[in-house]
């Protein structure tokens, strides 16, 4: 019975929400749909964590637990195949705490049942996508995660909305398309457990033989294609406009999950089904994203409006998420996947707490602002504790996240330094360690310019703080944040039990 | 000298071409309505002539001629009512003005 | 030991800075002063316990039998596992300088959070606005500082390292709507941010080859039979330094793997402790409030450096080169601030080169000390200077700040013959001064001869160098002390009160810390701290010559300091025209921050971030909107096509079949 697996739930919650908000007939209503759905979704997933964690405490080695499948399309061997494991679990607690936030943060929108419609149908997208293990299926979660968007921000967003609407459709399309071409390979040179071809990841990894030339042909294009929406460098300039254009709730879902689908995606399809292509051509990949880790930083430290300011700081963070999966060794993915959670988290903060302040002063040039510790002090202090979070102030998960990718590559490159295969991961974890300082500079001018200094406006002094609403979200990504920087080994056992000696035989590393 | 099919089909070729002609070249709706209403009845006399010369003992294609002389002349009621419609809007009956919906 | 003394020692700072930090602004003033001040209290009485039962008890896990004091591990939690051997802890590490600097962090801290309670208000007793604040972030200094001394490996000496940078820039930017206090606070954490990346990499470096973080198991054995207890033990470092030299690639650019590692360890010292060239962040630091600087600029955050290289002390001796590097940046920076505070008007920045000066005291005593001279004294100086130079710089803060509460200026050209109506500030202050300089029986005199023995002991020339170094930390702090205390009588400028001492909260501490000053010189102190826990009798060792020299030298520059600073006269500015390049120099700190302004300024942001900045928008970006544009511009291109006019598509229609039907004619002929 396809009820009876507990990951389903995750796709059916959103789409009972779908259905409640098309009967909302005020706002209270709509609210009321959306933060109790929302909730359920958190309660699930605090659910699916502990029973994920009671049967691994019981000795449990498979790959996935919670593994089904249901026949969808049976000529091309479609399944809706789901299964997690810490990896998912973690993204999928993620999720559920980014979009209950979302909720509270949008809770005084225009437009409210149209809109609250179209975020869901997102969720259920982002949801859908964590818990599938079937090729075709995440590819059609992936797509209904990405063109809400569209009208999220076209019809909600500001500024040059249509603009950035469009590029960011078009560019995350345009990533889409190489995806589809490298999924469509995977599947005709799979071998399932029937001997014909599947779509399930798991079959693949454990019947399926890749030849490596065709390897070296899907490799790039899954990976382009999932780095495309995981900011990579070059293709990472649909992030500036986009969250500039974006309402609150959708930059935080989009740059607390969305990009996340890209980070994981990268590691779950690409490195996973290809670690023979991986570990051949990571080194032009590693030079990408190491580049985008001081670029983003480096850019970052220039810009006036807050949400660049914040997407280029994102750029630089999710560029050490594809950086340290490549490293292909286990410390360093641990930290991505950290890195996935706690870039997510903050991200989400930041632009929350954005959001809130643009929302009271209409501006978000940082030279038109200042002082406004003084004036909402809440929002302030909030925001500085997502600065630290992102510079790396232990205590905060950025530290954690940070700390375990830079170990953990500087491991891999030394030990490729010293077996005498170049230095070039050596040189890029040792540059991308300079990013924390970079951070800092462009962490501490905001707050320097935004909220410390004397009142720039005068007219800003009549601005309230934080509404309860905006208090609850903001306090909610602050608990996330700070508790995976105050007890990081919890989450990194989580993820840790997916790279088990038996994976990575798999991968054929270590 | 008989009088064979072909005496009727020149005619009736040159009408169709005339039509053809007209409705390419003019760019007034009257005159494309009225070169349209040429290559019908152009079509008409085809079809009379040929229900004559080949199937003499039978009516079918004078039948369908009676139809298609009564479709063409609904067709041109309406197509007049569109072209006086256009013309109270536009104040103009060329084509070539006519593009405000296009694209 | 039991855990839960060392456990409080570390939650009580954490959890006054939640409670005041969350609450704070629901309490009224004194409640959150009088709190934060009993937390601090509590946690001092709770180190004081710990050191004493470390140092007197003569427990077998603190002393081994024959005299040597042993390190102990108290606990030691799992926090992050990298690997199976590389796991950031977060324990308790009791050893000789880890209790010595718990006596340090909570005498000092404690006697910060008495004098604010009356340093921050006004002279109506008006509390300063975010006082609770200020208490709240006193108490994670604490807490962070804490952690930092008591950590058994080196990551979690990183964590709390950064934790301390944090509290730092949020004191000193504790008057946020100021300004020059905010760009203090961003300089001095981006400077020592910059400092940690140094630090972070010689982590990576040192772990990756010997597979741990642990302190002890870099410069330690287990003492038999006694878990958790540690000896230094030479043994293992060489162990450290074969694994290092055995690797493939034991030589980088010419120095091994070991010596880099050791001196990016270094930088991060740097950093914190404000060496060359990376000081330019303390003396801005002063933009805190006094209190602050006496805690963490004077007394406590800035020797974290001195206090990593003593942790790594074994570690430093197996490559002494290091050690002359740290010998070489220690002495130069010692000169440049000597030199700088000669010139320096504003009190607090006087104060704050003394203090760079003298942690470079610190650092060239730890580079010179050896274990064949003298049984390594260079080390035992080293702490004992940290230990009497937090007493008596803490003591000139306060006083310092004494004198600001009451004139209302940093500048000592307002001050001037305050010593009439300031008695308590003045003796103290003297005191301070006098410790300072090196005047017997005052502390300091003690400490640096020690390490001015021990220079001798390496090499003349560094001795002559810190000799005249000493001179003039005499002369610049007599300089001070008689510009701001005699030179002229004070005027009280019209509608204001004649400055007076300060309340009893104020005063108590600089009594105590004067009376600190004024013995600590006589504690045996090389019976408690020596780089290997064996215990050095320095009286038996001491140069009385070294001593004699020291003390005329010191007497000499007060001398002189007395002729030139006590009564009003030309003869200071005329000595500032005779030389005035070098006058200029040393007023502009030989424009070091001007350096850093066109660095961080026209390099950095004009060369680096502003051209990528331009690169993005325009090129990359601007290479994705072409992409949009051509498409545009193709299918506006073939748009005519589908123009709408039917008679155009009959053209296409019969052009078209005409053609075709002509070549279908053709073809088939």
């Amino acid at each position: 019975m396809i009820f009876d697996n507990i990951l389903i739930y995750f796709v059916v919650i959103p789409l009972i929400m779908l259905g409640g908000l098309a009967l909302c007939r005020n706002i209270k209503q709509i609210r009321a749909v959306a933060v109790t759905g929302s909730l359920a979704l958190l309660a699930l997933s605090v659910v699916l964590l502990v029973q994920y964690l009671e049967i691994r405490a019981g000795g449990n080695e498979d790959p996935m637990l919670f593994v089904d499948s249901w026949t969808w399309f049976a000529p091309l061997n479609i399944n809706l195949a789901v299964g997690v494991d810490g990896i998912s679990v973690a993204m999928l607690l993620l999720s559920s705490v980014i979009v209950l936030a979302g909720s509270f943060a949008s809770w005084t929108i225009a437009q409210p049942k149209a809109f609250f419609l179209w975020l869901i149908l997102l969720s259920t997208g982002v949801f859908g996508f964590f818990i599938s293990i079937d090729l075709f299926t995440m590819f059609m979660f992936y797509e209904v995660a990405l063109i809400p968007m569209y009208l999220l921000i076209g019809v909600w967003g500001s500024g040059n909305k249509n603009y950035s609407a469009m590029k960011l459709t078009l560019m995350l399309m345009g990533g889409s398309a190489f995806l589809m071409l490298g999924l469509i390979g995977i599947y005709y040179n799979s071998t399932g457990a029937d001997g014909g071809h599947t779509w399930d990841i798991l079959e693949i990894v454990k019947y399926s033989n890749i030849s490596t030339g065709w390897q070296y042909f899907l490799f790039p294009m899954t990976f382009v294609g999932f780095g495309v929406l995981g900011a990579m460098f070059p293709f990472h300039t649909w992030s500036p406009d986009g969250h500039a254009s974006a309402p609150t709730a959708v930059s935080m879902l989009h740059a607390g999950v969305l990009m996340k689908l890209g980070g994981y995606g990268c590691f779950r399809v690409a490195i996973y089904l290809m670690p023979q292509a991986a570990h051949d051509l990571s080194i032009i990949f590693l030079i990408l994203t190491g580049i985008s880790v001081v670029y983003g930083a480096f850019s970052a430290c220039v810009q006036t409006d807050l949400k660049y300011i914040n997407a280029y700081s994102s750029v630089s963070h999710c560029g050490l998420v594809l950086f340290a999966i490549l490293m292909l060794n286990s410390t360093a993915m641990t930290g991505a996947i950290m890195q996935m959670l706690s870039h997510g988290l903050m991200t989400a903060l930041f632009f929350a707490l954005i959001g809130m302040i643009y929302g009271r002063t209409h501006t978000r040039d940082i030279r038109q602002m200042g002082g406004l510790m003084k004036i909402m002090p809440f929002l302030a202090v909030c925001y500085v504790i997502a600065g630290f979070a992102s510079l790396g102030l232990p205590g905060l998960s950025g530290f954690v996240a940070e700390m375990t990718i830079f170990v953990g590559s500087f491991e891999a490159g030394m030990a490729n330094y010293l077996s005498g295969a170049g230095s070039t991961r050596l040189v890029f974890t040792i540059i991308a360690c300079c990013s924390i300082v970079i951070t800092a500079v462009y962490i501490l001018r905001v707050v320097g310019k935004l909220l410390l200094g004397p009142v720039h406006d005068k007219h800003h002094l009549e601005l309230t703080d934080a509404t309860w609403w905006e208090r609850v979200a903001t306090i909610m990504l602050i608990v996330a944040v700070a508790g995976i920087g105050c007890f990081p080994n919890f989450f990194n056992n989580l993820i840790n039990t997916t790279f088990t000696e038996k994976i990575f035989t798999v991968l054929g590393m270590n | 000298m008989e009088i064979t099919a072909i005496f009727y089909l020149l005619p009736a070729l040159l009408m169709f071409c005339a039509g053809v002609y007209g409705f390419i070249t003019r760019k007034n709706m009257i005159a494309i309505l009225i070169s349209l209403e040429l290559m019908l009845n152009a079509v008409d006399v085809f079809f009379v002539v040929f229900n004559r010369y080949l199937h003499p003992g039978q009516l079918e294609g004078m039948f369908f001629t009676l139809f298609a002389i009564a479709i063409a002349a609904a067709e041109t009621a309406l197509a007049i009512a569109i072209i006086i419609n256009i013309f109270r809007a536009t104040k103009n009956v060329d084509v070539r003005g006519l593009n405000e919906m296009k694209f | 030991m039991d855990a839960t003394l060392p456990l409080l020692i570390l939650v009580i700072p954490l959890a006054m800075f939640l409670l005041l930090g969350l609450f704070g602004n629901k309490m009224s003033h004194p409640l959150a002063g009088t709190l934060g001040t009993l937390g601090m209290g509590t946690t001092l009485v709770l180190a004081y316990t710990v050191a004493f039962t470390y140092f007197f008890s003569g427990d077998p896990t603190f002393i081994a039998e024959n005299g040597d004091r042993l390190q102990h591990v108290v606990f030691n939690q799992t926090w992050l596992a990298f690997t199976q051997n590389l796991v950031i802890k977060l324990g308790f590490l009791l050893d000789p300088i880890s209790a010595m600097m718990l006596v340090v962090i909570t005498t000092i801290s404690f006697m910060v959070h008495l004098y604010s309670m009356g340093y921050m208000r006004d002279h109506h007793g008006v509390y300063e606005h975010g006082f609770q604040r200020f208490y709240a972030f006193l108490s994670l200094f604490s807490f962070s500082m804490l952690g930092l001394v008591v950590a058994t490996n080196i990551f979690q000496m990183y964590i709390f390292w950064e934790l301390v940078g944090a509290s730092s820039y949020l004191l000193i930017g504790f008057y946020y709507t100021k300004p020059s206090a905010v760009s203090a606070s961003k300089k001095a954490f981006i400077v020592t941010r910059f400092a940690d990346l140094g630090f972070l990499i010689g982590i990576l470096v040192l772990s990756f080859y010997t597979q741990t973080f642990n302190f002890v198991e870099f410069t330690s054995a287990p003492v038999e039979g006694l878990l958790d207890t540690y000896q230094v033990n030479i043994a293992t470092s060489e162990g450290i330094r074969n694994i290092f030299a055995s690797a493939q690639a034991s030589t980088f650019m010419g120095a091994s793997v070991l010596t880099w590692a050791l001196v990016l360890i270094f930088m991060g010292g740097m950093g914190k402790s404000a060496m060359m060239p990376l000081h330019i962040w303390l003396p801005d630091a002063m933009e805190g409030p006094t209190p602050v600087s006496a805690l963490i600029h004077a007394a406590t955050m800035v020797v974290a450096g001195v206090y990593l290289v003593a942790r790594l002390f074994p570690l430093y001796l197996m490559e002494t080169a290091a050690l002359d590097i740290i010998t070489v940046v220690g002495a130069i920076t010692a000169l440049y601030a000597a030199m700088v505070a000669c010139a320096q008007i504003d009190i607090k920045r006087v104060l704050a080169f003394s203090t760079i000066s003298q942690i470079a005291f610190m650092m060239v005593s730890l580079g010179v000390a050896r274990p064949d001279f003298h049984e390594g004294l260079g080390y035992m100086a080293s702490m004992f200077h940290l230990f009497t130079h937090a007493m008596f710089k803490a003591l000139l803060f306060l006083g310092a700040g004494a004198l600001i509460h009451a004139i209302g200026s940093n500048d000592y050209t307002e001050m001037h013959g305050l010593r009439k109506h300031m008695p308590i500030t003045h003796w103290t202050f003297l005191i301070g001064c006098l410790a300072i300089a090196g005047i017997i029986p005052f502390s300091g005199f003690f400490s640096k001869d020690e390490i001015l023995s021990s220079c001798l002991g390496n090499s003349t020339f560094v001795y002559i160098w810190m000799s005249a170094v000493a001179a003039l930390t005499a002369f610049y702090m007599f300089r001070l002390y008689y510009l701001i205390f005699w030179w002229k009588e004070h005027e009280t400028p019209a509608g204001h009160h004649a400055p007076h001492d300060q309340p009893w909260t104020m005063s108590l501490p600089l009594i105590i810390l004067a009376a600190i000053s004024c013995v600590a010189g006589f504690i045996p102190f090389g019976n408690f701290v020596s780089w290997n826990g064996e215990p050095y009798d320095f009286m038996s060792h001491f140069d009385w010559s070294v001593a004699a020299v020291s003390l005329c030298v010191a007497i000499l520059a007060i001398a002189f300091a007395t002729v030139m600073y006590r009564k009003e006269n030309p003869l200071p500015a005329k000595f500032k025209n005779a030389m005035p390049a070098l006058w200029r120099w040393c007023h502009h700190r030989f424009y070091w921050d001007e350096l850093y302004m066109f660095i961080t300024h026209k390099i950095i942001f004009g060369l680096i971030c502003k051209p990528i900045a331009w690169f993005d928008r325009h090129i990359i970006d601007g290479s994705m909107d072409a992409m949009a544009t051509v498409t545009n511009k193709a299918s506006e291109g073939i748009k005519p096509l589908q123009s709408g006019q039917i008679q155009f598509y009959v053209w296409v229609y019969l052009i078209g079949a005409l053609l075709l039907g002509g070549i279908t004619a053709i073809c088939l002929m």
